[in-house]
């Protein structure tokens, strides 16, 4: 949780290329959206995922892990969790 | 690490609700990491599968004994606990609207659309008098434990639910 804090910070400045909405949506929703998603992003571009369901606070840096893309950080605003992702390179 | 595809095998034994919908939010998820994934289908796991106004015809009397007993379709399995007569079934269909929980139903479809392969079990088709066209469309293969064995041989994850 100290790392998530150094998140925040970074997080703060980050502007995504795309926006997915997961509020309301439960495992394994949000992450087979992020999935989805990702393939309509070009190389390097960022994915901001919105969702209120806690799971994703460790499923995706998870899916991340398997994926290869990247995790840049998560913040929450009011119960939201706003996740951004960096498509990975070829 | 990622750029290799990994292959999971999750074996569906049960015909009950909420067996295959844990079986079906972990086919999605890991089709979601790229993970290859099959699922096998067998016993009651076929109910999973079938559709809904499938003959279930059977040759033997025995065979339309069950056939009349267990018919399948995912909006008919009940649940493994709680059943109440349909009535626990019928509450938890009432709450997973309400969390905006996909449905069986949804999560099948999602699954095919992610790539998951189907494979039903053709020994327990036989025994349960049930045919190809008692299947629904996701179903890529008939095939038998020799196709499960191989692809759980290489199988980072194995699953028997």
């Amino acid at each position: 949780m100290i790392r998530h804090a150094t998140w925040i910070k970074e997080v703060m400045s980050l502007q995504a290329d795309r926006v997915v909405d997961c509020v309301g949506l439960y495992c394994p929703m949000p992450i087979v959206k992020t999935s989805q998603e990702i393939g309509e992003l070009a190389e390097g571009e960022v994915l901001e995922v919105v969702a209120d369901d806690k799971g994703i606070v460790s499923d995706m840096p998870a899916w991340c892990a398997k994926t290869g893309h990247e995790f840049l950080g998560l913040e929450e605003r009011d119960g939201e969790y706003h996740v951004f992702v960096r498509k990975r390179g070829g | 690490m990622s750029d290799r595809e990994e292959v999971a095998t999750i074996v569906v034994f049960s015909g009950e609700l909420d067996r295959a919908l844990a079986a079906f939010n972990i086919a999605t998820a890991a089709a979601s990491m790229g993970m290859e994934v099959t699922m096998f289908f067998t016993f009651w796991g076929l109910n999973v599968i079938r559709k809904e106004r499938g003959s279930g015809g059977g040759k033997t009397f025995l065979q339309r004994m069950l056939g009349l007993l267990n018919r399948g379709g995912a909006a008919r399995l009940p649940l493994s606990r709680l059943h109440m007569l349909g009535g626990g079934k019928a509450a938890m269909k009432v709450l997973m609207r309400e969390f905006r929980m996909p449905s069986l139903g949804e999560m099948i479809s999602l699954a095919g659309e992610l790539g998951v392969r189907f494979i039903a079990c053709t020994t327990s088709m036989a025994l349960m008098g049930l045919t190809e066209e008692d299947f629904i469309p996701e179903v890529d293969e008939f095939a038998g434990a020799a196709t499960y064995v191989e692809k759980a041989s290489r199988s980072a994850i194995n699953l028997f639910i």
